[in-house]
């Protein structure tokens, strides 16, 4: 038999146990948002060591490219950058492979093709330039990149808005390092609100990377390049 | 329950401890000459518009608040402030080329229209850094403005 004494004490001893079990429900919060925030810097390391196993990659393409555009450049003498061509070639490879990812609207291969683009930026080695060539590359190289790195951590709709950033630094680019390839200069007059964007393609037929498959023929050939 | 105990304990003191590590806050005295404000003419009250939105993440002078005394949040913001200073610094606009400043800008319009900056995160706490209609439409007139000054 319970006396109401007793009774009064088991509440009390209820009632710690709850505060006990509050405290610790607490505690064990804390103790998840802490390695959540721990876990998140280290995420954060890994992505960077990734990017270091891309730029691997990204030099073995140069390297892949040098080759070829070795056998290409026998015919083109006519400008002076010859050696730096494959570098040249790895980035705007990088670019078309970005272009052709976003007119098949995958997120994925954009991502990928942005960092790689960023990649073959980052190595691209300007010292065979004169002063004035080397700062203006120099600029476009890092508004390029973090181009690239953006393209390569974020959504279709925001690739596309650093895609369409790229454009003109790929044309002052390719304006100073030369090419060995045809390129055709795209313009899309409908993309950002009516305000237009340009790209660049291999090809001179319409594949618009700004709309994808939503518009996919939208746009004009405005020059040709080489 | 002992193990329990034991496990509330270390837990504890690993709060309290993380409490000790020293955080590198981001306070600077000195406003250079290559700041946003200085570089480009900024009517009052875009300018005032920028401060309470963007400087806080954008600059080299963060207003904190309370509970940036507390660990893990003094390092969650630091995160973010190391990371909002690396895509755009108010302070060093001056040293950006114009290819950058014309990248930014672009970027600066796309972020507000789209109401991706400020954070929602941050206005959730700080009411006041929430961009009204009009702070948007004069914010967006002077990036164009300032565009149009670049392309000439």
């Amino acid at each position: 038999m319970l006396t109401p004494g007793n009774q009064n004490e088991e509440l009390i001893l209820k009632s710690i146990t709850m505060k006990r079990t509050t405290v610790t429900l607490s505690t064990i919060a804390i103790a998840l948002l802490t390695i959540t925030v721990i876990s998140c810097k280290d995420g954060k390391k890994e992505t960077n060591d990734k990017e270091g196993a891309h730029m691997e990659m990204g030099t073995e393409e140069g390297h892949h490219h040098e080759s070829t555009a070795g056998e290409m450049d026998h015919g083109t003498m006519d400008h002076d950058m010859g050696s730096s061509d494959a570098q040249g070639t790895s980035v705007i490879d990088s670019y078309l492979q970005l272009k052709d990812a976003l007119v098949a609207d995958n997120k994925d291969e954009a991502a990928k093709s942005g960092q790689a683009l960023a990649s073959a930026l980052g190595s691209f080695d300007i010292s065979g330039y004169d002063e004035q060539q080397q700062k203006e590359l120099s600029d476009i190289i890092e508004v390029a990149k973090e181009h690239g790195e953006h393209i390569a951590k974020s959504d279709i709709g925001h690739q596309r808005e650093h895609f369409e950033g790229l454009g003109k630094d790929m044309v002052d680019f390719i304006a100073i390092t030369g090419t060995s390839k045809t390129l055709y200069q795209q313009f899309c007059p409908m993309y950002n609100n009516n305000q237009g964007g340009t790209w660049l393609s291999a090809s001179n037929e319409i594949q618009n990377p700004f709309f994808g498959s939503k518009m996919l023929t939208c746009g004009k050939v405005q020059k040709e390049i080489n | 329950m002992k193990v329990l105990k034991i496990i509330v304990l270390v837990v504890l003191l690993g709060f309290v401890g993380i409490q000790f590590v020293p955080t590198d806050p981001n306070l600077s005295d000195v406003v250079p000459d290559t700041d946003f404000m200085s570089v480009n003419q900024v009517a009052k009250d875009i300018e005032h518009d920028l401060r309470v939105s963007c400087y806080d993440c954008h600059s080299n002078n963060t207003q904190y608040p309370w509970y940036n005394k507390v660990q893990p949040i003094a390092w969650f913001l630091e995160e973010h402030i190391k990371e909002g200073k690396e895509e755009l610094n108010f302070n060093e606009w001056g040293d950006y080329s114009d290819r950058r400043k014309r990248s930014k800008l672009k970027s600066i319009a796309s972020q507000i229209e789209d109401d991706k900056m400020p954070l929602s995160s941050y206005t959730l706490i700080h009411k006041d850094a929430k961009l009204s209609v009009e702070e948007k439409e004069r914010i967006l007139t002077l990036v164009n403005d300032l565009m149009e000054e670049l392309d000439n």
